[in-house]
């Protein structure tokens, strides 16, 4: 008689208990939770996520917003938006969380190596590509243009804007950074994030771009790529957000038209998401 | 101030021009000028009258909205290489938007009036320049729209 027994699956469904060493306020309703793994060593690639349980509430999916190289503890940038969301929002130096994955797929870095890295971010969006950009910082060499442009909604929610303005800072690396409204001390610029991409200087048929953001933004970030850059839609990936459950391909949970976002994302080229972007309720 | 031979490269050398033949530049030129403005001060004020339009050569300079009479609430930022304004197109020929120098700004100014009789007298350059100006205020128009949805998420 067969069992249904399927170990592997039941190891992966199980969280491990991280200890949260700081939790610290990004932005109004945006905070970020440095996390220890019990054994002090948690490995991972750029984009790739993790489920996080706050302990009898529920789990959400939120992607890994440290470097990889950082392997003594993992950050987690996540917005107030629910339940799970809220309590996680109150956790303090010394709780603990409950982590399953690391998960999904990674930003292409290799793939990318010797060519420009375009990397665009818009709200929260930049979490989730700060890993790729810490990434692309220490393997300088690696990479041709590194180019890093952010859309947000206010110079009040700008994430990450020290950081932002190290980048800015320094030669190698471009990074720009605009709002969609602004009073009159803003010195920065005021528009869609897409408008700065005519502003930097780019080879198009040797980037590739890593696009985060809601999915209006990637869609017209990358019609904007291709329509007025020519960039090939494989060398353009967007990476995909969904309720999860599972977070390991079983569920179904988060299904988006042929693909489950947990399992074969959630980091896409554009070829394999563009056109599910267009089709109403996938 | 740039000679007139200066002016004239300026002139072919921006994006917004390219492709005009030789002697349609040179009409654009005999009714342009190069104007500098201090970081900080207006380029033209919301409600005035648009005499000129101009193109941006270096510097950058801010698109505001006076909702308050108090606040000035900036909507879009242009650099160089951009056109700044159409109100001097149609009548009432009047700015909807003021314009601030965020930079010290160096700009080409065409006055309007002589554009507009050069438009007029060269239906040619005239319906060229028209479309060039209408795919700027299409694509401004787009940038706009995005601008109002919630582009980046629900942030608040």
């Amino acid at each position: 008689m067969e069992t249904l027994t399927e170990p592997v699956v039941i190891d992966q469904m199980t969280p491990t208990p991280f200890r949260v060493r700081s939790a610290r306020e990004e932005l109004s309703h945006t905070f970020t939770l440095e996390l220890e793994p019990p054994n002090g060593d948690f490995v991972f690639k750029p984009g790739q996520f993790v489920m996080i349980y706050a302990f009898g509430i529920g789990e959400v999916p939120i992607s890994i917003s440290s470097s990889p190289a950082r392997e003594a503890t993992i950050l987690l940038t996540i917005r107030r938006t629910g339940a799970v969301t809220h309590a996680l929002g109150r956790l303090k130096p010394g709780d603990f969380v409950g982590i399953r994955g690391p998960y999904g797929t990674p930003w292409p870095m290799e793939e990318a190596e010797g060519r420009d890295l375009l990397i665009i971010g818009g709200g929260i969006g930049l979490a989730p590509l700060r890993p790729a950009i810490y990434h692309a910082m220490e393997n300088r060499d690696k990479y041709e243009r590194v180019i890093v442009l952010y859309g947000t909604r206010t110079p009040d929610d700008i994430l990450f804007q020290a950081q932002l303005e190290r980048f800015s800072a320094r030669t190698d690396v471009t990074s720009l950074v605009t709002v969609d409204a602004a009073d009159r001390g803003w010195r920065g610029s005021v528009g869609v994030v897409t408008r700065l991409i005519g502003r930097v200087g780019f080879e198009p048929a040797n980037t590739t771009a890593m696009v985060c953001g809601p999915e209006i933004m990637m869609t017209v970030t990358a019609e904007r790529l291709m329509e007025g850059h020519s960039m090939a839609p494989e060398n353009i990936y967007v990476t995909m957000e969904r309720n999860m459950k599972c977070g390991i391909g079983v569920c179904g949970h988060c299904q988006f038209g042929p693909k489950f976002i947990c399992t074969d994302g959630a980091v896409f080229p554009y070829t394999e998401v563009g056109e599910l972007f267009d089709i109403k309720g996938v | 101030m740039m000679t007139e031979e200066t002016l004239t490269k300026t002139v072919a050398e921006q994006s917004f021009f390219s492709g005009l033949r030789d002697d349609q530049i040179e009409q654009l030129v005999a009714v342009a000028t190069e104007i500098m403005v201090p970081a900080g001060k207006p380029v033209f004020e919301e409600g005035g009258f648009a005499d000129s339009a101009y193109v941006i050569i270096a510097g950058r300079v801010a698109l505001e909205l006076d909702i308050s009479h108090r606040a000035h609430h900036i909507v879009q930022t242009l650099h160089e290489g951009e056109v700044l304004g159409w109100g001097w197109l149609f009548p009432p020929y009047r700015w909807s938007f003021s314009a601030l120098a965020l930079d010290e700004t160096r700009l080409i100014r065409f006055d309007a009036e002589q554009l507009r009789a050069t438009h007029e007298g060269d239906c040619e350059l005239g319906y060229e320049m028209m479309k060039r100006f209408a795919r700027v205020m299409t694509s401004r128009l787009a940038a706009t729209r995005l601008q109002l949805v919630d582009f980046y998420g629900n942030t608040h």
